[in-house]
């Protein structure tokens, strides 16, 4: 793996327990997911210049953020950061164009207009550039914000809930922004968040936080298969999130195929060119399980695989975890099919994927 | 109309506010965004002259002004001259009366900024300086103006702190306020009909602009 852009250790016991180390690599999508209270805002505090925790170290880029053995701590502005406020925080006296110029000022001044223009156009708001705060949108707002971080071409990109404010349809557009931005960024990009669907959409990679601790790392893939984590595990239709490519779209069957590790999957029209790299999320509670593949149904996934754990839940329910090919699935059934179907560790079995149940996270 | 008077009213005003206007700036401030030992015991302190009997606080800056004080000694010394009935110990008066109505104004124009808007500066790459300069003060002005124009009408009709410390001395301490009252003393009704009418007239001209400069806030915040 590259080298780290930028490497933190935070502890602190008091007012805010922080007990953790991480580092951000080029280019990664890393999600800071956990409870309200978790600590993961002030992770992100700190790492802004927000917030000085008790002790730790933070490196970025060969440059010493803070030590708290040399008493050293940099201040936000000396820092070079991008950070996105939940509440957008834009200059309410400014324009939209003098909000992104105000993050300009490494550039001569003669730059600043033009360049400003140029960002807003990235976050396809030329049009809104002479508009203040109070006359734009809720996504327009996080838009102008997501401009204004990017001005001081951060080393590290930090997104504090950006979507949290904003209703679903909104949010499902910006998603679809913010991923059409990390292809062009080279900085990793932080983003904290309590919402599992942002994760699987946008994360390559997790810590799970509680009580300002990670308890839980890994690729989101892994993570959601962690049903062992209650966070995890309660997370809006808890399922499986995989990494597909688009395969080809059957326009006259209105379907998709699309390549997984779980082996090929076939999904409701995407909209996305052959090719493209995306998200599935299939929900556990839309897995079937059977001994074998069967015929005359209506489905269309039938995936070979073997039971690798079995986690019995709260009403007469239990999760299972499915190995198929290299990606584990998760299903949930009742407790009455595990001891009918004899389902245990070892046991092949076929999963049952409707296609219907295979969408994109956040779509 | 006593114009002396008038006048002597308009400088006394123009005076405080000038004399104010950075103290205001800089205590509001700080009261606003340092947490400090004894902030609440500073900000009752502050707003004291609101509830003290104007007699009371005139009474006591006499005392301070006055000849047998270590301040009125002082200033004699130096100055020899008393700050007892004199315009500059009447501005040092006006000043201190008006240190509610200047400070809090401006504490709550800078209270009313987001903490994510001033951080959201610092993380733009904005020096602290900076900050106050490009983003605290434009969106403080219209608290600072209100606090203002507040003083300045509130000068005009101090009677009270006036009397007791600066008398009624054409040309030195004889205010508008003061002048009302010796012409009514006098039955000269006309005269104190139009300088009350004056004083009623700027009083309103005053709250429109304090009115117009909150909606202003209002409209941007939005």
């Amino acid at each position: 793996m590259a080298e780290p852009v930028l490497a933190a250790e935070l502890r602190q016991e008091a007012p805010i327990p922080l007990d953790l180390g991480f580092a951000l690599h080029p280019g990664e999508v890393t999600a800071l997911f956990g409870a309200s209270g978790a600590g993961k805002t002030t992770v992100l505090r700190c790492l802004a210049g927000l917030y000085r925790p008790r002790t730790g170290r933070i490196r970025c880029g060969g440059e010493t953020w803070f030590d708290s053995d040399a008493d050293l701590w940099l201040p936000s502005h000396r820092r070079r950061i991008g950070l996105v406020f939940q509440d957008y925080a834009l200059f309410p006296h400014m324009t939209a164009e003098a909000n992104v110029a105000a993050a300009l000022g490494h550039l001569p001044r003669a730059q600043r207009a033009a360049r400003a223009r140029a960002l807003l156009a990235l976050v396809h708001l030329q049009d809104f550039a002479s508009r203040r705060p109070a006359e734009l949108s809720g996504g327009q707002r996080q838009r102008v914000a997501v401009a204004r971080a990017l001005a001081r071409e951060p080393e590290v990109l930090l997104l504090d809930e950006p979507f949290s404010a904003l209703d679903r349809a909104v949010r499902v557009a910006l998603y679809a922004e913010i991923e059409a931005l990390r292809a062009r960024l080279a900085c990793p990009i932080v983003l904290v968040t309590h919402d599992f669907e942002e994760v699987a959409r946008l994360a390559d990679r997790v810590l799970v936080l509680e009580d300002g601790r990670i308890i839980a790392e890994g690729d989101v893939g892994a993570i959601s298969a962690r049903a062992d984590l209650p966070i995890i595990a309660a997370a809006a239709e808890a399922g499986s999130v995989l990494d597909a490519t688009l395969v080809e779209t059957l326009a006259a069957r209105r379907l998709s195929v699309l390549d997984t590790a779980a082996g090929r999957l076939v999904a409701p029209v995407i909209d996305a060119a052959p090719g493209a790299r995306l998200r599935v999320r299939i929900p556990a509670r839309d897995v079937i399980l059977a001994d074998r593949a069967p015929e005359g149904l209506s489905v269309h996934n039938a995936l070979a695989g073997t039971v690798a754990a079995v986690e019995p839940r709260a009403g007469g329910l239990a999760d299972l975890l499915v190995a198929v090919g290299a990606a584990r699935l998760r299903a949930q059934v009742t407790e009455d099919a595990v001891s009918r179907l004899g389902l245990a560790p070892g046991r092949p079995v076929v999963a049952l994927v409707k296609s219907v149940a295979v969408t994109r996270p956040g779509a | 109309m006593d114009w002396e008077a008038f006048l002597l009213s308009i400088e006394l005003g123009i005076g405080t506010v000038l004399g104010l206007a950075p103290i205001a700036l800089w205590a509001g401030r700080a009261l606003a965004y340092r947490d400090f030992r004894g902030k609440g015991f500073v900000e009752a302190l502050v707003a004291l002259p609101l509830l003290l009997p104007p007699t009371v606080v005139g009474f006591y800056l006499l005392v301070a002004f006055g000849r047998h004080s270590p301040l009125g000694q002082a200033v004699e010394a130096l100055t020899g001259q008393l700050l007892a009935f004199s315009f500059e110990g009447l501005l040092i008066a006006s000043i201190l009366v008006n240190i509610p109505f200047a400070f809090q104004p401006v504490q709550r124009a800078f209270e009313a900024i987001e903490p994510s808007v001033r951080e959201a500066g610092a993380v733009s790459g904005l020096t602290p300086w900076q900050v106050f300069l490009r983003i605290e003060l434009p969106l403080a002005w219209p608290g600072m103006v209100t606090g203002l124009v507040l003083t300045f009408a509130h000068t005009l009709g101090e009677f009270g702190v006036v009397l007791m410390v600066g008398g009624s001395i054409p040309g030195e301490t004889r205010t508008i306020a003061i002048a009302i009252y010796d012409r009514v003393q006098a039955f000269d009704d006309r005269s104190a009909g139009i300088m009350a009418a004056t004083l009623l007239a700027l009083s309103i001209a005053a709250l429109g602009i304090t009115n117009t400069l909150s909606r202003r806030i209002g409209r941007r915040r939005g």
